[in-house]
């Protein structure tokens, strides 16, 4: 989130879309109900299913599955149409004015951009998705936004397309629906007035994902919603720390703080660094990546202690890197669903499933069972059985053909204590580091995971010492530090994470002052050195942990403002700021756009309010001379036009589900992603067409009543929903021949699975480009194993492994389906 | 919340009047039926506070709903209805439905055995099981189809407005549970205040026929509904003008002497109770699986 879950209350206009709030964030839904009553707000619902948010909505919207992109490039034609934006905002706030290289184009007839090559399906020079330079290297502007190759007026053209006729043909709604939610979202253009996007799994499980997200920013920006109260972004995030887990290196391809993973090309520190840290691209940009040096520097040296010496590269070498792929030469991928490929193509031996599973997670259960198969061991850790740890019983190996002595595999499964038999932190949405309090003790043998780290840890550490082996250094140089080396202290490891000065940290501008004491905990970003002064496991978490003791326990209720800033509530990275971008909140000249909402004023020579995301001593105008408000971007503002940076296109084009009922009519020689991701490796990864029968739109999602596949085994969660079913409409349904509570067959071109059928209104039948189409539901919590009616009913045994070519997501809400009464 | 104490008003099938006569502050629950976003915290609430077991292997209900119906371990259910209005929009309504705590309780006025059913002077229509003898009159009773018969204890429950917890200052436990503030709990007056502004801004967000329900039939209720459509309460499951039967009225009202009767009809039921359910048994063991 850009902003957080009590902000939510000062919006005007509420957008749930690629997000069902009210089902699956029930608590933080409280802050949108605090809109609607005590700020009159609305609530605009674009779903494909008429869900529990849309029931308190005031104005719902159906789309097709997959259609967003075309709903959100409508609303910015919209917006840009009507006169419907913020003018001195876009100016000085994003790259608007930035002129763009010659020789950018999109082609509107193919749907691609400039650059790609037909023969070999890929972008193969993407040179022209950039900005036009002087010759220091900074990026041309033109503040009267009158360039024709400005990004504004680029903007204009590229989406002069998505008319409402053209939104409503392809998202298969009406148009006065589509042009009733514009009116009401694009209305909050007014500096008085803000609008929030709410969004989660809805818009990132698709093969067009980061483009999704992307036309939801621009949105907002070209409307002045990024940074003020009652707006932004926001991410809502589907487990109680999976913002924790982000932060701190849980991709693959960054480490915590969102530091790049070093890559094989890059041999050493000085390498590494020239090849991650950004130039800035207009004069005066704080481009706060510059400080990269500092942050790794201190990460490494929270990696390997006494180990990382200025001599040695601060253990550069003993840290992993990503390898290089000999075919593509580039850095190997391994995200989820590589890693899935790669272990079905028998290229790993063993695989640790920590509180996953992978199962039932998907994409496509066949093609992970299958995989699985292949091990010589995996590891489960969890707090209770599940189908990754039982995948080769019978009724799951039957799926892949399999019976259980045909698989080798050895399983260990080890039993974990959940949340609440353990303390430690979780960071919410909203960035908030909240400290929570074991409730009880684990049962039995169950163990904190940080004990089964641990201990996995330093007996595989007694084994390199034993014994040696082909690169023991990393392991053995490890920076094992705490009081009890087989179960850590969490409030230890919350301590490194934020980090501490090894020696006296000397003032960078005066020398002979002293800004920290050898063992003072970090408590500002710019305290860390690149000399091995200093150690740090995340620098976006510095604050959290600092002499005045563990702030993530703070609790206080004050809200001096009533803006629902709560500074004194645990502790908000980065910097206890609690909305993000927040220079953008006020005018050129430092006036807040809403003088009621105001998250920070330049008053008497500083800024006052939030915690500023701005050079804390930078007079207002400063933004208008190039130190712009976003201060991580070398840049300074933000990107509209995305220059390089994603693999599909600077701007988000509307592309079809690799799935789709319906060839996109914008351009049918490149309906879907161009370059989305495909497996063609094995059996399980085909896809189906409507020609082969497969003419049905199906998508997955969950429910209130259950997370995930863990509460499948608590008997309260159980009887509130105790069967997997399928959403049909009732005009479908009818054709079919099934009633309510039939049970159906729901066959995918890689897997069939039987469930209930519910027959509803809330799922109606759609015209798209002429046809009727349409969709049908399932929620995806049930499998093989729990409390109820668990008989296989698992979503995922359908759903395509298609993913995103930027952040590598499954297209897990958009396949095509058949359907029949079983 | 200050305490409130459980004065007794009115007990079933008493023969004197009831003891406690002092005044109490009027307690009720408020059901803002535009705010619900059927979560069901407060279903599950109810039934971890009062010790009802789960129903695991309940039928498949067609919609959203948990259960069918109320049972006897399942005191308040969220009611789902898909709605087409005549301009085409789609309502999905998620209404909440328990016992109303009547003013003028049905149940209780049918009520044969002394003291199986007693209200508070705070509003609050509790059931004593003890006293239960099984004969299902208080079901009869009901205008609202509340009161349900366990089969296997052979007594009857309902949502009992957590009289336990209200005695001890707290609100009720799906009040406590319920993440949109659609529920609140105090004293009546506090509430009707609080429901008349939720109307008012219904009515500005185009539901001109928003209302609160406090059905005088019954002498209104400790449990109060903010209605978008209040026109149309059957749309919300709700009964459109429930009524105490006049039988019943008459029963306790000119027919008193009948008291002396129902004295023995208790006893009478008691061993009827007996011969029909054997001794009392201890509540079979959670049934989940
Ligand atoms: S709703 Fe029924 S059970 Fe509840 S107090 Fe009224 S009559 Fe009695
Ligand atoms: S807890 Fe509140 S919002 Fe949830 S179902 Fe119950 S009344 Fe509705």
């Amino acid at each position: 989130m850009t902003n957080g879950w009590t902000d939510i209350a000062n919006a005007d206009v509420i957008v749930a879309m690629g997000g069902n709030p009210a089902e699956n964030h029930p608590v933080g839904f409280r802050f949108v109900m605090e809109a609607k009553r005590k700020r009159n707000a609305k609530l605009v619902c674009v779903d494909p299913r008429f869900n529990r948010t849309a029931a308190v909505a005031d104005h719902f919207v159906q789309i097709r599955t997959g259609t967003d992109i075309a709903f959100l490039n409508g609303l910015i034609h919209y917006a840009l149409q009507n006169g419907r934006y913020n003018e001195e905002y876009i100016k000085y706030y994003t790259n608007a004015p930035f002129i763009v290289k010659e020789g950018y184009e999109f082609d509107e007839k193919e749907g691609v951009f400039s650059g790609w090559d037909e023969s070999k399906k890929t972008y193969g020079d993407k040179s022209t998705w950039d900005y036009e330079r002087d010759d220091q290297g900074y990026v041309k502007v033109d503040l009267t936004l009158q360039h024709p190759r400005c990004v504004f007026q680029l903007m204009k053209k590229f989406f002069a397309r998505y008319t409402p006729e053209v939104v409503a043909q392809i998202c298969g709604c009406s148009k006065e629906d589509f042009l009733k939610a514009a009116d009401i979202i694009t209305s909050t253009y007014v500096p008085a007035k803000a609008a929030t996007f709410l969004y989660a799994l809805g818009w990132t499980h698709h093969s067009h994902s980061v483009q999704l997200i992307h036309a939801a920013a621009m949105l907002q920006l070209l409307l002045g919603n990024v940074g003020v109260a009652g707006g932004g972004v926001n991410a809502l995030r589907g487990h109680a720390n999976i913002q924790g887990g982000t932060d701190c290196g849980m991709a693959y391809h960054n480490t915590a703080g969102y530091i790049p993973i070093p890559k094989a090309a890059n041999q050493s520190l000085k390498e590494y660094l020239e090849a991650h840290t950004p130039k800035p691209l207009r004069p005066n940009s704080m481009n706060f990546w510059q400080n990269l040096d500092r942050f790794f520097v201190s990460q490494l040296k929270a990696f390997y202690g006494d180990h990382a010496t200025k001599d040695n590269d601060f253990g550069y070498h003993l840290h992993p890197k990503l390898p290089e792929d000999p075919q593509t030469g580039k850095p190997e991928n391994w995200s989820w669903a590589f890693i899935f490929d790669a272990m079905h193509q028998g290229k790993m031996e063993g695989f640790i499933s920590f509180g996953m599973n992978p199962v039932n997670n998907g994409p496509h259960s066949r093609k992970v069972i299958a995989a699985l198969a292949k091990l010589k061991w995996l590891v489960v850790v969890e707090t209770f059985q599940t189908e990754t740890a039982a995948f080769w019983k019978p009724d799951i190996l039957k799926l892949v053909g399999l019976k259980p002595e045909d698989v080798q595999t050895e399983v260990f499964l080890l039993p974990a204590a959940n949340f609440a038999e353990k303390d430690g932190t979780f960071t919410n949405s909203g960035r908030w580091i909240q400290w929570k309090w074991k409730a009880i003790d684990p049962p039995g043998e169950a163990k904190p995971d940080q004990e089964i780290i641990a201990r996995l840890f330093l007996k595989v550490r007694e084994l390199y010492q034993k014994e040696g082996g082909k690169f023991p250094d990393p392991v053995l140089a490890l920076n094992w530090w705490y009081t009890n080396p087989a179960n850590p202290s969490l409030e230890e490891v919350l301590k490194e994470i934020n980090g501490w000065a090894l020696t006296d940290v000397p003032d960078e501008k005066d020398p002979t002052k002293v800004v920290l004491k050898a063992g003072d905990q970090l408590s500002a970003f710019l305290q860390l050195r690149a000399d091995g002064s200093t150690l740090s496991g995340n620098w976006l978490y510095i604050g959290v942990y600092t002499n005045a003791g563990n702030l993530a326990k703070r609790r206080s209720t004050e809200d001096p403002t009533g803006l629902g800033f709560f500074h004194n509530w645990s502790f908000n990275w980065p910097a206890n700021r609690r909305i993000m971008y927040n220079r953008c909140s006020a005018d050129a000249q430092g006036r807040p756009w809403d003088p009621n909402r105001p998250v920070i004023a330049w008053r008497n020579g500083k800024w006052v309010g939030d915690v500023p995301d701005y050079k804390a001593d930078a007079p207002p105008e400063a933004v208008t001379t190039g130190l712009g408000p976003f201060i991580m971007l070398p840049e300074g503002v933000a990107r509209l036009f995305v220059p390089g940076q994603f693999a599909d296109g600077p701007f988000p084009e509307f592309y079809e589900p690799l799935e789709s009922p319906v060839k996109n009519v914008l351009h049918p020689s490149h309906s879907s992603n161009p370059v989305a991701v495909v497996f063609q490796t094995t059996q399980y990864d085909k896809l189906g067409t409507p020609d082969e029968g497969y003419d049905i739109a199906c998508t997955t999602y969950r429910l209130t009543e259950h997370f995930h596949y863990w509460t499948k085994n608590n008997p309260y969660n159980v009887q509130l929903q105790n069967e997997f079913f399928v959403e049909i409409p009732e005009e479908l349904a009818q054709k079919k021949g099934i009633r309510n509570g039939d049970m159906v067959r729901v066959i995918s071109a890689r897997g069939e699975v039987r469930g209930r059928a519910m027959v509803t209104k809330r799922i109606r039948p759609m015209v798209v480009n002429g046809r009727t189409v349409y969709q049908i539901g399932m929620p995806i919590h049930w499998g093989f194993l729990g409390r109820g009616k668990q008989e296989g009913g698992l979503a995922n045994i359908l759903t395509p492994t298609v993913l995103d070519p930027n952040s590598f997501a499954p297209e897990y809400k958009g396949f095509l389906v058949k359907l029949e009464k079983a | 919340m200050p305490t409130v104490s459980l004065e007794v008003k009115a007990i079933s099938a008493a023969t004197t009047p009831a003891p406690g006569m002092k005044e109490a502050p009027r307690v009720a629950k408020l059901i803002d039926v535009s705010s619900c976003i059927g979560c069901k915290a407060c279903e599950v609430a109810c039934q971890e506070w009062n010790d009802l077991p789960p129903s695991v292997d309940r039928p498949f209900t067609g919609s959203y709903q948990t259960m069918p119906d109320l049972s006897w371990n399942f005191w308040q259910l969220i009611k789902f209805n898909e709605i087409l209005r005549g301009d085409g929009r789609l309502e999905w309504t998620m209404t909440k439905y328990q016992c109303m705590h009547c003013a003028d309780p049905g149940c209780l006025r049918a009520c044969p055995a002394p003291g199986a059913i007693v209200q508070y002077a705070n509003g609050i229509v509790d059931f004593v099981q003890e006293n239960c003898i099984g004969c299902g009159y208080c079901i009869t009773g009901c205008p609202f189809d509340v009161p349900r018969l366990n089969p296997q204890t052979g007594r009857v429950s309902k949502c009992t407005l957590c009289s336990d917890r209200v005695a001890a200052g707290l609100e009720p436990a799906c009040i406590k549970a319920c993440p949109t503030n659609c529920l609140s709990f105090g004293t009546k007056e506090k509430l009707l205040l609080i429901a008349h502004q939720r109307v008012e801004q219904l009515k500005e967000r185009g539901f001109p026929n928003a209302g609160v329900y406090d059905p005088p039939g019954v002498g209104g209720t400790h449990v109060i509904y903010v209605l978008p459509h209040a026109d149309r309460p059957e749309d919300y499951g709700l009964p459109k003008d429930p009524k105490v039967s006049w039988t019943l009225k008459l029963w306790k009202g000119p027919l008193k002497w009948l008291g002396h009767l129902i004295v023995f009809g208790g006893i009478l039921g008691a061993f009827v109770h007996y011969l029909r359910f054997g001794p009392h048994r201890a509540r079979e063991e959670d049934t989940g699986k």
